[in-house]
């Protein structure tokens, strides 16, 4: 695995950025639907806020230790999306068809359809955060593979 | 003949597509390092989907966020389609990006595998130890 | 003036891309071709594509990136710099004569810029019409991605998860 940065200035900027892209891609990912931003790009950003921490904090800082727990949830933003869908059958329509979700204060139709938009937008950013981080660990670790078993 | 070609040559966002397009091709398939045939197709798929948007592209238009200075209009579904560009592109734009990625990220898995096996990323040498 | 202003972008982005082909050391193509990416958001964001501009500046200058420096670290120094090889004919003489038919068609396509090109006369302006009464949402792109194509964003999700998987069953079957 990669080692962590001797400079002390590189560790403390790292450790002061990544609160701080975390807040802006949860402010991206929640106002996809006023602007530019939305469900793909605030979950690319997640994941580099813990890749940064991985490859500067070296493999036994909190990030990599977080990160390593992290991708055992692999499947989760499919999960959340497909159960949308799901939600939307019970309740009695077609698959994905946001009108028919059934939730107590929500009424009127353009509601539903943009609670359904913000959900699925909240399960493709979980996707592509995982997706990101475990590709990212694979491709690190081939250093460790090749040398251990030689 | 000529004639056509050089009407083909007016359009310049065209010919920027053209250019990159072929000459990603021509590095894809002809040189031996297996990461810079990865860089060719890389090159190859963003100039695509350059084509892909300068297609939805519109002439004094603005992005299609529909703007709350609009509101009487957006009322009555007056929207004038021509003051904004065509969004249909850019979804089909926004999904290819991710999936380049996706693809890249498996490709250099693929070539990390064929390093650590065979030592070398160059494409004779490993046809040399295979056999 | 624009027009000025939309050459030479065009101009510095063929540059680019010709730096990133022609350096023989492969660390330093790697970069070139993250500027590359960043002029091609540019690109985009003037051609009126912000969402997309957004998407290919994190995702192009960022990930991309990154997944390439991570593989090049794991090989020899000697493995970085390349050599100049023969190229076969056939594509001294193929690729040139696509390119010529492909510039003899080009008069065909609808004029840039045009209203009336067939991609935006049959369902696009309807989604622009509609889609705030329909969904509240004043972002066109993320309403039609989400509500109204929801089913292509779902197996796109479905074929971002498999290239995770694969990348673990390439390269992490080793350990536990």
């Amino acid at each position: 695995m990669i080692q962590a940065h001797e400079s002390v200035i590189v560790r403390t900027m790292s450790r002061l950025l990544i609160p701080l892209i975390q807040l802006f891609a949860l402010y991206i990912l929640l106002f996809g639907q006023y602007g530019p931003g939305g469900g793909f790009v605030g979950g690319v950003m997640l994941g580099t806020s813990l890749i940064l921490g991985i490859l500067v904090l070296g493999p036994e800082s909190a990030p990599c230790l977080l990160a390593k727990k992290v991708i055992h949830g692999d499947g989760v933003g499919l999960i959340i999306f497909a159960g949308v869908g799901g939600l939307c059958l019970i309740g009695g329509g077609e698959f994905l068809n946001y009108s028919n979700l059934r939730i107590p204060w929500v009424d009127t139709d353009s509601h539903r359809r943009y609670l359904g938009i913000l959900l699925t937008q909240l399960g493709v950013a979980v996707d592509i955060a995982v997706t990101a981080i475990s590709i990212v660990i694979s491709l690190s670790s081939i250093n460790d593979s090749g040398e251990s078993h030689d | 003949m000529i004639e056509h070609i050089v009407a083909g040559l007016q359009r310049p966002n065209f010919v920027a597509f053209v250019i990159l397009f072929l000459w990603g091709f021509f590095v894809m398939v002809t040189h031996p390092n297996l990461v810079k045939k990865l860089i060719g197709m890389y090159l190859l798929q963003t100039s695509i989907i350059f084509l892909l948007v300068t297609i939805g592209a519109k002439k004094q238009s603005t992005v299609p966020i529909l703007q709350a200075a609009d509101a009487a209009a957006i009322a009555t579904h007056e929207v004038d389609p021509a003051d904004y560009a065509n969004p249909l592109p850019h979804v089909l734009t926004l999904t290819a990006i991710v999936v380049q990625v996706a693809t890249l990220g498996v490709s250099l898995a693929l070539v990390a595998a064929i390093y650590q096996k065979y030592g070398s990323l160059d494409e004779d040498e490993i046809l040399k130890r295979i056999e | 003036m624009t027009l000025l202003f939309e050459i030479s972008l065009l101009v510095l982005l063929i540059i680019t891309a010709a730096g990133a082909m022609l350096v023989k050391d492969l660390i330093s193509s790697v970069l070139i071709l993250g500027s590359y990416s960043f002029l091609l958001a540019i690109v985009w964001a003037w051609l009126g594509a912000v969402d997309v501009a957004f998407v290919e500046a994190v995702v192009g200058a960022g990930l991309a990136t990154v997944f390439f420096l991570l593989t090049l670290f794991g090989t020899a120094p000697k493995d970085t710099r390349i050599r100049r090889t023969t190229t076969p004919f056939v594509a001294w003489f193929g690729l040139p004569l696509l390119g010529l038919l492909l510039l003899y068609v080009a008069e065909d396509l609808p004029r840039f810029g045009s209203p009336d090109s067939p991609a935006s006369v049959h369902v696009s302006p309807e989604y622009l019409k509609n889609s705030l009464q329909d969904t509240d949402t004043p972002n066109v792109v993320t309403a039609v991605l989400m509500d109204y194509r929801a089913f292509d964003t779902l197996i796109e999700t479905a074929v971002i998860f498999t290239a995770g998987i694969a990348c673990v069953l390439l390269l992490r079957r080793n350990q536990e």
